[in-house]
């Protein structure tokens, strides 16, 4: 198995994670790299991408696994051929030859980006810090199995804010990834649900970075 | 900040069908571009993305240097309440601009309950729905399609139509635009030298007189202005553009793989089909092309899978030689390849045990008529044999899926035949009952019936369409014959096929009826989440327009039809013959067993038909 990191920014942030999947199995057999196959009666191209994301969330981070059928072809090759068959938006940063356990992938940085267009409100960075900062603070959250309410407290490492311009504030969230999971998106949760008046007219996402338990970046 | 376009993505289903952005997307520089044009698809991307027309002439448009084509698809409900609430105009997908900044606005249209889609189309990018309102150069509306065969009921919104296939004259037309837009030319005048463009069809040029009664009179004519519009055809299919560099979307589509076109028309002459005749003559492409195109497509988009469409793909003169050559390379590649539209032969059955793909998708049998004495009314050449043995065999290869198409209220069909389809459903069990291997999980039937719709330039162009009454009273009938619980039997509410009559053989007069109704919210018609039966009725009234009048009353033979200035190759003292003989229950052999003589020859410059 080899894996690889990828960021998805620009119109491809919209792009499913399903069809994102199928995305890569297309750029590999452009580029001439083809994958291996998996069991069955209706086999299927083998690309695995570590943690699904939401549509519309931006990421410098991601990282996918898959197998080359045939004779080894080195990463940087892997990496240019591989750029070269990608829709724009969708691009390779690195190959590895091998990676760490998937198990091991704990934490995930992410940075969200409050915009208020008409103006950050005041004291907002201060309100928001201290909302972060309660021992506890549940939010409802969407499954299969309908609604029920998630802590995110614990599953939250570190959370800081700072206003980058006029109308924007940037919020940095360490977010446990697996195990459970948090969805950086329910930190948004909370502040309609807590400060309402402090919700942005709009939301970005970004993936930054991952680690493991101890807080080393993961590959 | 991120733009208002954007911040609607999020709360929409599927957004990267509005970002473009794909594999295989052209994107130009503006300045040096000269024509723009906003390729409009009156249904949603999924839909869109998997038509070949589309692609072709996206292909055509965007070779030439100074055109940018882009595309624009009908948004789903949820974005259009988006666009309508914060006042955004539609946008193309490419460049992401207002589709009201484009020089021209291209359609086409495949399917007549598409209209209120195009209507609503321009309304959402905020162009002015009616031809004559829009008096500038700019926003040339043009559209193309099998539906522009009787393009009356759009004439009043679409400057002009393009009949037949587009590689060619797509690029004439062009031309025109580009030298008008060069010299500075009035619209009337564009329109004027766009009509001697062979093909095209400047409905403006013409005026309907109807008589008292409402039938159509008499078509008066601008001087000047062509008799007929003759449609175009490609006559070498080998030498035309075909785009093997495809795009590739990044979200699912209806057909989410690569498509190979084997020939376009049909050697069989189904009296109901409309395809059959306004497609003709046959022309195919060779094995040797087809074969490097299917390679180069599967290679160039990375798909897994191609289809080998066409409208009678077992037709294909060159199958055995085409299949023999694919077939182990899509094996070496571990690509699958499907091929829709085969026929109950035997090759056919052969090649149905050689490809993967369609054995999971089971039988499919079009029969359209129950009894022989139906089917010969027709012309569907079907023997209930064929049926049956292909049927065997593939019990007894483990198939267990059937489907089955019919279409009810056919000229002539009587009782007799509605209880056809249910003793060939009888039929088919009792031969599971004896060759089925696959005992354990049964054999399911799917059985479907159509309300048959009389379209223009068929033998049947003529005919009434039963009321909406007596074709549920024969759906009722047919599923009190249903025993078996292996038979799911599902028949559509008539509503929809209604409809599509009253347009296939619409006149202007449906145009007032068409705005009405899209005004009052119709869009999307194909879409059962959508489709609003209730604001057609209502905008037929209000417009003291009566639908009977298209449909149960059907046309006199000696009645001036809206369509005839329309010529698609094929006489019409041939459909008249055809309508005789399918009265007398006479099939017409097909192309390869002799020639009819329908016309379409004449289309031909250099070689003959389906040579
Ligand atoms: S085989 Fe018959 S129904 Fe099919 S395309 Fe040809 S004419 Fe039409
Ligand atoms: S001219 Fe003859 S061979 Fe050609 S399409 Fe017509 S009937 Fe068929």
């Amino acid at each position: 198995m080899t894996r690889l990191l990828f960021e998805k920014t620009g119109k491809a942030v919209w792009i499913s994670h399903l069809d994102l999947m199928r995305l890569f199995q297309r750029a590999f057999q452009r580029a001439g790299l083809p994958l291996t196959h998996t069991h069955g009666f209706n086999p299927r191209p083998s690309v695995s991408i570590a943690l699904p994301m939401s549509v519309g969330v931006e990421s410098g981070c991601e990282l996918l696994d898959f197998a080359l059928d045939g004779a080894a072809v080195p990463c940087e090759e892997i990496r240019d051929r591989l750029n070269a068959a990608l829709v724009s938006g969708v691009r390779i940063l690195r190959v590895y030859e091998d990676g760490q356990k998937l198990k091991n992938l704990a934490w995930l940085d992410c940075c969200l980006t409050l915009e208020y267009d008409h103006g950050v409100p005041p004291e907002a960075a201060g309100r928001l810090r201290a909302l972060f900062s309660r021992p506890s603070l549940p939010v409802q959250k969407k499954s299969k199995n309908g609604v029920t309410e998630q802590d995110i407290i614990p599953l939250l490492k570190r959370v800081e804010l700072e206003q980058a311009e006029e109308n924007t504030l940037t919020l940095l969230a360490r977010v446990r990834c697996q195990n459970p999971a948090l969805n950086p998106m329910q930190l948004l949760a909370a502040v309609d649900r807590y400060q309402p008046e402090l919700s942005p007219d709009f939301c970005r996402c970004r993936r930054v970075e991952v680690y493991d338990e101890n807080g080393n970046v993961f590959r | 900040m991120t733009d208002r376009k954007q911040r609607l993505l999020p709360a929409v289903q599927k957004p990267a069908r509005y970002t473009g952005g794909e594999w295989g997307e052209v994107q130009k520089n503006k300045d040096e571009i000269h024509i723009r044009v906003a390729f409009c698809f009156p249904d949603t991307y999924e839909i869109g993305m998997s038509n070949l027309g589309m692609r072709i002439l996206y292909g055509v448009m965007n070779n030439q240097p100074d055109v940018w084509c882009e595309r624009v698809f009908a948004p789903w409900g949820d974005m259009e309440a988006a666009l309508r609430r914060e006042a955004l105009p539609l946008w193309a997908l490419e460049s992401q601009d207002p589709v009201k900044d484009f020089d021209m606005i291209a359609f086409t249209i495949g399917y007549e309950m598409a209209y209120s889609n195009v209507l609503n189309m321009l309304d959402l990018a905020g162009v002015p729905l009616h031809a004559s309102e829009r008096t500038g150069l700019k926003n040339i509306v043009f559209a193309g399609g099998v539906c522009t065969f009787n393009p009356e009921p759009l004439a009043d919104f679409v400057d002009f139509f393009s009949l037949g296939e587009g590689e060619e004259s797509t690029v004439e037309i062009l031309d025109v635009y580009r030298r008008a837009k060069a010299e500075d030319w009035t619209k009337e005048w564009f329109l004027r030298e766009v009509a001697k463009v062979p093909g095209v069809y400047v409905p403006s040029l013409y005026t309907p007189v109807y008589e008292p009664d409402g039938r159509l009179k008499e078509i008066i004519r601008v001087e000047g202005a062509p008799e007929i519009v003759t449609k175009r055809i490609v006559e070498n299919l080998d030498e035309a553009y075909f785009p093997t560099k495809m795009l590739v979307p990044s979200t699912e589509i209806v057909h989410d793989r690569a498509n190979l076109e084997l020939f376009r028309g049909c050697i069989r002459g189904c009296r109901f089909c409309q395809a059959g005749f306004s497609c003709r003559p046959v022309r195919r492409k060779s094995p040797e092309v087809l074969y490097r195109q299917a390679t180069e497509l599967l290679e160039h988009s990375g798909n897994n899978e191609i289809t080998l469409s066409s409208l009678s793909t077992s037709d294909y003169k060159d199958l055995r030689e085409l299949t023999d050559a694919l077939i182990p390379y899509c094996e070496a590649h571990k690509f699958s390849m499907s091929v829709p539209s085969l026929r109950a032969d035997n090759f056919s059955r052969e090649l149905m045990e050689r490809v993967q793909a369609v054995r999971k998708s089971g039988l499919t049998f079009a029969p359209e008529a129950g009894t022989q004495r139906l089917r010969d009314v027709i012309n569907k050449n079907l023997q209930e044999e064929e049926i049956l043995s292909t049927c065997a065999i593939a019990f007894a290869g483990g198939w267990s899926h059937v489907k089955l198409y019919f279409m009810l209220g056919l000229p002539t069909e009587t009782d007799e035949d509605v209880l056809g389809i249910a003793e060939l459903v009888y039929k088919i069990i009792q031969l599971w009952k004896e060759n089925g291997v696959n005992r354990k999980r049964g054999l399911s039937i799917r059985l479907a019936t159509a309300y048959f719709v009389p379209k223009p330039h068929t033998p049947f162009q003529w005919e009434q369409q039963i009321t909406p009454q007596e074709y549920l009273r024969r759906c009722k009938l047919l599923k009190e014959h249903l025993y078996s619980k292996c038979v799911e039997y599902d028949y559509h509410s008539p509503d929809l096929s209604r409809l599509e009559a009253v347009f296939a053989r619409g006149d202007r007069r449906l145009g007032p009826v068409i705005e009405e109704a899209v005004r009052s919210g119709a869009r999307l018609d194909g879409w059962d989440e959508y489709f609003r039966y209730d604001l057609w009725q209502e905008a037929f009234a209000k417009c003291g327009v009566d639908p009977n009048f298209y449909t149960v009353r059907g046309y006199g033979e000696e009645e001036l039809l809206p369509w005839d200035m329309m010529d698609v190759g094929v006489s019409k003292a041939f459909l008249l013959r055809e309508r005789r003989r399918a009265y007398e229950s006479r099939v017409t052999p097909d192309c390869r067993h002799g020639c009819a003589g329908c016309g379409a020859n004449c289309l031909l410059k250099e070689a003959g038909c389906d040579d």
